[in-house]
């Protein structure tokens, strides 16, 4: 250790005092029994439903490609109907996007990023919990559709005008709706896991000594926070032209049915690497372990991955090259595309060099890491081959792009993730998966996969198109097409086999050693099998792998000689930690087990799913509920007064248990939520910017805009509510009570009028959105923000109440703190709506 | 580690088998082009699968090697340095940069329009068939639909626009394909090199029936060509066999011409195909049928079932010879 860092405990603490500790932290951390278990909110839990129910979805997924293997296997076959095939097809590759990848990383990560971070639990446990049902909810609400025939059947990509004009069932509405509604749970998780990754490491573990896989959730997390939200803008877009006829994506009202493909592109590339840098992530872990030695080349690998990260926010057009773009856009495009292969060809040597230096023991997980290597180098090199845009002209569309994306996704992905769940599975129930069964596994799926997937190359070379539901005899397709089939049903009993690896009973199998593959990361602390408390006192840490560096580590972790080794109070507790060098700055607790998160998430299911149906008042009346399940969930669970200010949390460190402002996690995921928030605003400004570029006049000269007067009224106000919130933040916290509510009460009042003024704005002037996509724009900003500031005046209104209740002072004001945050972004929002609404017609 | 080793041997002669099954030759194929830009890009994708394989199989033996070499292998840190910088980096920024300065420089060609002159096709992208105008300098224009003749030798633009729902022209053997999207027109020349007949399909997802809109694509002699265009300029003929006759005036009686046109006849309605010389065509219905009374009388009766979701109503009401004598109408529009 370094001097000046505290050491744990010279002496363990006697016996009889660690047995009580343990009680206590036994009582504490306990997970309640009975029907009540689903209350629980603890992340070993709540990760643990995510990632076996993502991991449902995936079989129903594969299930799915089954049918359209069977369907492919000759040509004119009628096995299934072509609006069968379709649904299959769409829902297929929505599930595995939006149920699977995505899901079972965030899923996966609330399980263990905790423990690798020498956490206790995440910071918003109630918050994963309502991801986790409404991921549920609204996954089954999707897959369930197929049963009724009522899927989408748009494609996972659902380009407009096809599913804004020629697709009148409720498929599509399906889609964009509980698709929506899961991916603001996505963006739920990924708010809470960067905010664990910041916050909640152990003492000591400054940002170089970060565990790889927390490093990429980090990366991770902040790519699903810049790349969801353009697609839930783009889904706000086109719901609002299915339910309302708002002309955004209709060319004979100056829509543009390519917009959409922007906003879907600009998620839907780094959605690609949302999916397969969590996988890398896995290696990073394993591929250490196993070849004994740290990893080579550790600040490379997380430059590669922030620099794949940021890189692949900017490849989206390669998804268009064939919409008839400008040469030079495309050869732009082209060459960014092939230049993300050198940071994922960093991370990659990165591994060989790993590999290269230790002394590697074998094993399945291994194997399974090492194709996924071999798979995923195939898949990266047909990859650098679309991206050279004259090749994708010809592959483009094709079973090319298939077979290509499934290497990628494949190898990138599955394969990793299978090798992740024969590492990690002993952390959950203390027993190994069986090497022989893996290796049975590994074989068919390593022989199916490039059998299935291998002649598709040649397939679409020869010039079969995708998601084609059938196709002629004699177009030389049909060997090769049966080929597949057969690999498709090899690679299915490789998993199938694996399935019941993990489901067979073993009850006879004895419990695993403990850190039984001698890794040297904090996960590997868990007891087999593990105790609730996850770490029986939070380590200092002073190394990359204190399992290998640190001598008496694990002892003294045990012994409960680092910091909390007890809950005196009987409550979950955490420690928080300064987000650079990691030191300790708050006893955090953490709520326990609850059924508000469950309730909050199926009234917000329902929301969207009776949306579905344009059946608005049960909508409303859902939303009500939600509303104020979700105000009871904050107003009882979180900025609780604490009865003592300050904790001893062991090794001489006094904490306080209440932060307010940039300590505090609730600052920074308010802070982290907005820039999702801003960046789906963002994206409504680039449609109406997009518009602009591509008519000749934009507004269109005839066009009556919202005016001036009433867009400039109403943004004043909004700013004066932004500032008289400001000014209640400072009230409260020189503890003035009359000048607190007068201030608030002043922001309420200027938020409410300045809102009615915005809106005004356009009705005045007529603006019809339905008439050309000119209007359709300025309402959507209209509304966007006036919906924000309602949310705002909710909060003003909560703070009030919050001081009136006695649950908010001078000295525990997080709830104003965090509200005044919020304001600035609305702040913002008002600005740039007003200035694009009122202020840009006047200069075109 | 050795398994894997063992294992690929066996994938990669599998796929060569398969491969040497299924060839390259096809009458959708892009790698059996007939035409110049399609001959480019077959080469550029050879010399690519060649440098790919290559650098998949140092990449696989790196990994073997790297699996079974002893701790130590590489000596001291600054070597595993220069492995991650150099492999991870420098190597792919070389390759990568050759390869953009071969291909790159073939999209001027490719994305040049026709010289001034050159033969004008505009093709409409239509839920799910293709309506094909021939536009001539005269300023005239030919109207057919899904089947495509062209001169062999000489660059033709295509103007690509769509009144429905997005959908993508392309003729794996003569080039790349390019999006046909409402409110938008976009445009590709192809240059055949090649006599023959050749098959286009659409590349873009289109709703129920995509996998159902295809179109023949025949490659003529230049002389060829420009009697068929003078043929196809001609009205329809008039039918002299009785049982075309009769043919005709069902196809009037039963409401054809509320969508069909056929030239010279009182058809004049342009919401389905044109089908003044339907006769003529190698295929029907966008290249799922072949084009013989039969599978007329089949479509006539029960488009729905051979193509679902086509707009064309089921006219499985008429008795059967009442669909011969369409039929029998419709195969002497030559």
């Amino acid at each position: 250790m370094k001097r000046g860092d505290p050491q744990p405990l010279a002496h363990a603490p006697s016996a009889e005092v660690r047995r009580e500790q343990e009680e206590r932290l036994r009582k504490a951390w306990a997970t309640p029994t009975g029907w009540r278990y689903w209350s629980e909110v603890n992340n070993t839990k709540v990760g643990l439903w995510y990632t076996v129910a993502a991991c449902c979805f995936f079989l129903f997924g594969g299930v799915l490609a089954l049918l359209m293997r069977i369907q492919l296997a000759v040509p004119d076959n009628d096995f299934l109907t072509a609006e069968q095939y379709n649904q299959v097809f769409t829902l297929h590759g929505s599930v595995m996007m939006f149920l699977f990848a995505v899901p079972i990383f965030e899923g996966f990560s609330i399980l263990v990023l905790p423990q690798m971070l020498g956490a206790r639990d995440l910071p918003f446990p109630r918050l994963s919990a309502f991801g986790f049902w409404c991921f549920l909810i609204g996954g089954t609400f999707v897959c369930g559709s197929i049963f009724f025939g009522a899927a989408p059947q748009g494609g996972w990509f659902m380009y407009p005008p096809l599913t804004t004009r020629y697709q009148s069932g409720v498929g599509v509405d399906i889609w964009l709706l509980g698709l929506s509604f899961i991916e603001i749970a996505s963006i739920a998780a990924a708010v809470e896991l960067i905010v664990g990754v910041v916050k909640c490491r152990a003492p000591g573990m400054r940002i170089n000594l970060i565990p790889l896989y927390s490093w990429y959730i980090l990366v991770v997390g902040g790519m699903i926070l810049f790349a969801f939200p353009p697609l839930i803008a783009g889904d706000l877009l086109m719901e609002m032209e299915r339910a309302f006829d708002w002309p955004f994506f209709d060319p004979a009202r100056g829509g543009d049915p390519l917009l959409w493909q922007h906003l879907f592109w600009i998620f839907g590339h780094p959605e690609v690497y949302i999916v397969f840098l969590p996988s890398v992530a896995l290696m990073a872990m394993i591929v250490p372990t196993f070849a004994r030695t740290p990893m080579a080349g550790y600040s490379w690998v997380v430059l590669a991955a922030v620099g794949t990260g940021f890189l692949s926010f900017g490849l989206w057009v390669h998804h268009m090259f064939t919409t008839g773009l400008p040469g030079i856009s495309i050869g732009i495009f082209s060459a960014a595309s092939q230049a993300v292969a050198i940071p994922t060809g960093i991370q990659i040597f990165c591994f060989l060099a790993t590999l290269m230096i230790g002394r590697v023991t074998r094993s399945v997980c291994l194997l399974f890491a090492f194709a996924g290597l071999a798979t995923f180098v195939l898949g990266g090199l047909t990859g650098v081959m679309v991206a050279v845009a004259p090749f994708d002209f010809q592959a483009h569309d094709t079973y090319f792009v298939v077979g290509h994306l499934h290497y990628v996704l494949v190898g990138g992905t599955i394969f990793p993730i299978v090798a992740g769940f024969y590492y990690f599975f002993p952390l959950v129930g203390g027993k190994k998966l069986s090497e022989k069964l893996g290796r049975v596994a590994f074989w068919l799926m390593l022989v199916g996969f490039n059998v299935a997937f291998l002649p598709m190359h040649w397939t679409g070379l020869l010039g079969m198109p995708r998601r084609v539901f059938t196709y002629p005899a004699n177009l030389g397709f049909d060997t090769l097409n049966m080929i597949s089939t057969i690999g498709a049903f090899v690679l299915a009993a490789g998993f199938l086999v694996f399935v019941w690896d993990v489901v067979r009973p073993k009850k006879g199998q004895a419990i695993s050693a403990r850190n039984p593959w001698g890794g040297g990361t904090l996960e590997w602390l868990s007891e087999m099998p593990g105790e609730p408390w996850g770490v029986r006192s939070i380590p200092e840490i002073d190394s990359r792998y204190p399992l290998w560096d640190q001598p008496n580590f694990v002892r003294d972790v045990d012994e409960g000689r680092f910091y909390m080794p007890d809950a005196e109070e009987g409550m979950r507790e955490t420690l928080v930690t300064t987000s650079i060098d990691a030191r300790p700055i708050q006893c955090l607790r953490v709520p326990g087990p609850t059924f508000l998160t469950l309730y909050a998430a199926a009234f917000t299911g329902a929301v969207f799913i009776f949306s579905t149906y344009h059946w608005w008042m049960p909508a409303i009346v859902s939303g009500v509920l939600a509303l104020g399940t979700i105000i009871i969930w904050l107003w009882t669970g979180t900025a609780l007064i604490p009865e003592k200010s300050e904790k001893d949390v062991g090794l001489e460190l006094a904490l306080p248990i209440y932060t307010s402002g940039p300590d505090a996690v609730g600052w920074w995921a308010m802070f982290i939520t907005m820039l999702g928030d801003m960046t789906a605003f963002m994206s409504l400004v680039f449609g109406y910017f997009f518009y602009w570029t591509i008519h000749e006049d934009f507004p269109p000269r005839d066009a009556t805009g919202p005016g001036l007067l009433w867009p400039l009224a109403g943004g004043s106000l909004l700013l004066g509510g932004w500032l008289m919130t400001l000014l209640a933040r400072r009230c409260n916290q020189q503890d003035r009570a009359n000048a607190f509510y007068f201030a608030i009460g002043s922001a309420v009042v200027l938020s409410v009028v300045g809102s009615v003024a915005l809106i005004l704005g356009p009705w005045t002037t007529g603006l019809d959105p339905t008439s050309h996509v000119y209007p359709a724009t300025v309402w959507i900003l209209t509304g966007w923000t006036v919906f924000h500031v309602a949310l705002g005046v909710i909060m003003q209104l909560y703070c009030a109440a919050r001081r009136v209740a006695g649950r908010m002072t001078y000295r525990y004001d997080a709830d104003i703190v965090n509200v005044a945050l919020y304001w600035h972004f609305i702040a913002l929002t008002v600005f740039i709506t007003v200035a694009v609404i009122a202020g840009f017609p006047l200069v075109t | 580690m050795s398994a894997p080793s063992k294992v690929w041997p066996y994938i990669i002669g599998t796929l060569l088998l398969v491969a040497g099954d299924a060839g390259c030759d096809g009458p959708q194929s892009a790698l059996a082009p007939a035409g110049r830009g399609a001959q480019d890009i077959a080469t550029l994708f050879w010399r690519m699968v060649a440098a790919g394989s290559v650098i998949w199989l140092v990449m696989v033996v790196l990994g073997i090697y790297s699996v079974r070499t002893h701790a130590d292998a590489l000596g001291d840190r600054r070597r595993v340095r220069w492995l991650i910088i150099g492999g991870g980096s420098v190597i792919p920024t070389i390759l990568l940069s050759v390869l953009l300065l071969t291909s790159l420089p073939m999209l001027p060609e490719l994305l040049a329009p026709a010289p001034p002159g050159a033969l004008r096709i505009e093709v409409r992208g239509k839920m799910w068939w293709w309506r094909v105008r021939y536009l001539t300098p005269d300023g005239e224009s030919v109207e057919l639909a899904n089947e495509i003749r062209l001169p062999v030798g000489e660059p033709v633009e295509f103007q690509l626009a769509s009144d429905d729902v997005i959908h993508a022209f392309w003729i794996p053997s003569l080039g790349g394909k390019v999006d046909m999207i409402p409110g938008r027109l976009t445009r590709l020349k192809l240059e055949p090199t090649k006599t023959g007949i050749y098959r286009g399909a659409c590349a873009e997802y289109c709703g129920m029936s995509h996998a159902l809109m295809n179109f023949d694509v025949v490659v003529m002699e230049k002389v060829e060509f420009a009697q068929w265009l003078d043929q196809q300029r001609e009205p329809a003929r008039t039918p002299s066999e009785p049982l075309a006759i009769r043919g005709q005036q069902l196809f009037i009686h039963n409401g054809c011409p509320a969508c069909h046109t056929v030239r010279g006849t009182e058809a004049t309605r342009v919401i389905g195909p044109d089908l003044t010389h339907v006769g003529s065509r190698h295929t029907l219905g966008a290249g799922i049928l072949k084009n013989e009374p039969r599978q007329f009388v089949n479509w006539i009766a029960h488009p729905d079932d051979l193509k679902p979701g086509v707009k064309m109503p089921a006219f499985d009401m008429l008795p059967e010879e009442h669909l011969q004598a369409i039929a029998a109408y419709l195969e002497t529009l030559q």
